[in-house]
């Protein structure tokens, strides 16, 4: 497999790391060596939450700016803040139902407008899937299933080049027997809402 | 079964960086392990703390760095393999037995971790602690990768026992909170009961006895340094005239780097991962067979300088470098793509970065800063130390934990912190030097850590501030470890004891000593006025245990609060206290997020017009 770096961002609490380990276990799955980076720590406390993936032959665990292949946002401002990770060849997957931070509920910024932000990546790099990930996770059985909701619209893109199935094992192999049921469907929602995004 | 317990040889797991290091710390058969917890290092005492209640391995959180090195060195004297973990600037405050025990040795392995955190992700300076392998004259590993993390960690214990000295493994950030896959190898049966064997003339370091160890810690280098030379860890990678040199993560940049560039004719790599002693004949080898040589390492200029020593010695006049205005910085962490530029430059290859995306027109994306969690203990005590001294000039030293970020607006409480338990002893000098009233924030277990000492001081020279500790029952920031006040019970824990902060701080002598419990807005003012008020050293207690830790134990049920419509707009609520759960409705008024809130009322006390009312079920 040639080299294939994937960035997600996220606000704390939206599961990327969960969504970063099924992958990795995807990839252990399609026998692609992979490595992750993540950051812990204070950045937890309500801030945004990055990792990046590196599948393939490349050894090193994190992805310079300009040099993403996937960027995969879970939340549409972060998705654009992330901007600087793409090249024009970037394809870049988004979470269209803002998590406005906190600095906006108290004055001291604007949200942008979701549409002007979709409008300005797609302008900017080789192709924009945008979805509204919460309400799929809501029609899954759980707000809580946004990451795999947006997993599965990252497989239809196939930008990563594993199959389905796949990634319906590692999701077998990562989440938690009581979890599975709504996941595999947050997946299935994702990946069918992205054909026709 | 734990998972890092599994005793399956060959089985391929996918793991953290730091799961990976308790990993081998178990197949080298570790029987000894302590720590204070701190990032980028938690996630390796934690799981050895899990495997330690499934099995005969001895571990324990330690009051502080200090504390867990010097508890670790009498196990490692005592025959037992000894594993002692920290971060960074952990190695600081063990550095007085590190540097003596450096001199007095070991009688079975003994690992000591440093974990650096270059960038500094969750740290308060990015200090190289290659140095102190030099300074106290200790052997030094460092990994490049999950994977070599593991193994390196039994290497090290190999090691250790050779030399009779501990080895320091040096790990950053990006080892530590990096996944890959990593192979299970045969656990070593652990040795849990040791015999400490009388040998004063090693074990007591008056300056008699350590005359003679210094000498012996000469001697032991030097083996080291022989050692150095044919360890694997320090490894030759393609050849060709143009050299480089790297360490850690660095070295996969680098490895990269020759690849995209297409070099892979014409350059080596040598990787140092026995990083002290370097390996001075492998070097100057090296060096004879270059035209030119890169040095790529994050932080300083440790192989540099050295390699340039080397160079001179052995009359080598090729251009050898690494940390300048035009190269690499100093400063914060390395990646891919600056290693490449950096390595196309010195070498004088072709190569165009690919075009940057245009951010000219991306609008300003509001900030995200980290914020205390919603219901936070936190942010009730710095409202209410606000309220009772708003008409005062204040200054708050803060400490190191969660309610540093009290700092931040519109809390801003929070003007000096250097270091764990510096806001006792901070107070002690701005209270002498100024005429402001100081009133200063710890954590319950930073006050374990290093406040105590800070207080004694305050009470002996008669000191005159507030101390605020804020007593949440818990080690919140670094993930819900431990601390000697903590119950253990609820870790499901017996026999440990517990120490009651009020009547240690009694004990110790401080004439104001007052317990606030912070979700009583009123009460807690009134009673902090009164604190604030005496002349001398005033405590006071703010007992309210971590929200996160409460919701994750199922200790409370939430109650959520509704804003309801006697709200007249003043959002006095969501300016003055900034819980993540306000937010501005559609009308743009002010409203809670029931799904977060956990109903600790301290908005509902705040409210003029108390318009905000639990959430009827």
């Amino acid at each position: 497999m040639e080299t294939t770096r994937l960035i997600i961002v996220a606000v704390g609490g939206q599961g990327n790391l969960l969504a970063s380990k099924v992958l990795g276990e995807a990839a252990l799955i399609a026998g692609v060596p992979v490595r992750m980076s993540e950051i812990h720590g204070m950045a937890q406390r309500g801030g945004v939450v990055e990792s990046a993936i590196v599948f393939g032959e490349a050894q090193s665990s994190i992805i310079s700016d300009g040099e993403a292949d996937i960027l995969l946002g879970f939340e549409p401002a972060e998705t654009l803040r992330a901007i600087k990770r793409c090249s024009k060849n970037t394809q870049v997957i988004t979470n269209t139902a803002p998590v406005p931070p906190f600095t906006v509920s108290v004055g001291l910024g604007t949200y942008p407008d979701v549409e002007e932000i979709k409008k300005l990546i797609k302008a900017k790099t080789a192709g924009l899937v945008a979805i509204d990930a919460m309400a799929l996770a809501r029609e899954a059985g759980s707000p809580m299933s946004v990451n795999i909701v947006l997993l599965g619209a990252l497989l239809q893109t196939g930008a990563l080049g594993f199959a389905r199935d796949v990634v319906e094992e590692a999701i077998k192999r990562r989440v938690k027997p009581a979890f599975l049921d709504v996941n595999l469907k947050a997946f299935d929602l994702g990946f069918t809402a992205a054909a026709n995004a | 079964m734990h998972k890092l317990l599994q005793d399956s040889p060959g089985e391929k797991i996918m793991l953290l960086g730091n799961e990976a290091i308790a990993r081998g710390a178990v197949e080298a058969g570790v029987a000894f392990a302590t720590t204070y917890p701190g990032t980028p290092s938690s996630e390796i005492s934690l799981n050895l703390f899990q495997m330690s209640r499934e099995t005969d391995l001895y571990f324990e959180y330690s009051t502080n760095e200090k504390v867990a090195l010097e508890v670790a060195a009498a196990a490692a004297n005592s025959g037992l393999r000894t594993f002692c973990m920290m971060k960074h600037v952990g190695i600081n405050v063990a550095a007085d037995p590190l540097m003596t025990l450096a001199y007095v040795g070991v009688t079975a392995g003994m690992v000591i971790l440093s974990a650096d955190d270059p960038a500094m992700f969750s740290s308060q300076n990015e200090q190289d602690n290659r140095y102190y392998a030099k300074f106290g004259g200790l052997p030094m590993l460092e990994p490049s990768s999950v994977a070599e993390a593991k193994d390196m960690i039994k290497a090290a214990f190999d090691l250790s026992e050779t030399l009779k000295q501990p080895v320091l493994l040096r790990t950053t950030t990006r080892i530590n909170h990096s996944n890959a896959f990593v192979t299970f190898g045969e656990i070593t049966p652990r040795k849990t009961k040791g015999h400490f064997v009388r040998d004063p003339q090693r074990c007591v370091t008056v300056p008699a006895v350590s005359r003679g160890l210094h000498v012996k810690l000469l001697e032991k280098l030097q083996k080291a340094g022989q050692l150095s030379e044919t360890s694997a860890f320090n490894l030759i990678q393609g050849e060709g005239p143009l050299g480089i040199i790297a360490n850690g993560v660095s070295f996969y940049y680098a490895a990269d780097a020759v690849k995209d560039l297409g070099l892979e004719d014409r350059a080596k790599i040598l990787r140092m991962g026995f990083s002290n002693p370097m390996p001075e004949k492998m070097i100057k080898d090296f060096l004879a067979g270059c035209e030119r040589v890169l040095v790529v390492e994050e932080g300083e200029p440790f192989m540099e300088e050295a390699v340039k020593a080397f160079a001179q010695e052995v009359g080598i006049v090729i251009p050898i470098k690494g940390k300048s205005d035009d190269l690499f910085s100093r400063l914060f962490e390395y990646d891919p793509a600056m290693v490449r530029e950096k390595m196309a430059a010195f070498f004088n290859v072709a190569y165009t970065p690919g075009p940057a995306v245009d951010t000219s027109d991306i609008p300003e994306i509001p900030m995200r800063p980290p914020n205390l969690c919603s219901g936070c203990s936190h942010r009730a005590t710095f409202y209410e130390i606000k309220q009772a001294a708003k008409d005062m000039d204040v200054i708050c030293p803060t400490d190191i934990g969660c309610y540093t970020l009290g700092f931040l607006p519109p809390l801003s409480t929070g003007d000096f912190v250097i270091c764990m338990g510096s806001s006792v002893s901070s107070s002690c000098g701005f209270s002498k030097a100024t005429d402001q009233k100081v009133v200063s924030f710890i954590g319950d277990s930073t006050f374990f850590h290093s406040g105590i000492t800070g207080l004694v001081n305050a009470v002996f020279n008669n000191h005159n501030f507030t101390l605020v500790i804020l007593e949440n029952d818990i080690t919140a920031m670094t993930g819900h470890q431990p601390h000697p006040g903590v119950d253990m019970e609820l870790f499901g824990l017996s026999g440990h004891g517990r120490i009651n902060i009020e009547k240690l701080v009694r004990a110790l002598g401080v004439q104001h000593v007052s317990v606030i419990k912070p979700f009583k807005v009123q009460k807690s003012i009134d009673t902090i006025k009164e604190a604030l008020a005496f002349k001398g050293v005033s405590v006071i207690i703010s007992q309210e245990p971590c929200a996160l830790y409460t919701k994750s134990l199922k200790l409370k049920t939430a109650r959520p609060f509704v804003v309801s419509s006697k709200c007249v707009d003043h959002k006095d609520c969501i300016t003055t206290i900034a819980c993540p759960s306000f937010y501005l409705d559609a009308d743009n008024r002010v409203a809670i997020d029931a799904n977060t809130c956990v109903g600790c009322a301290v908005c509902a006390q705040i409210c003029p017009e108390n318009a905000i009312r639990p959430l009827k079920k």
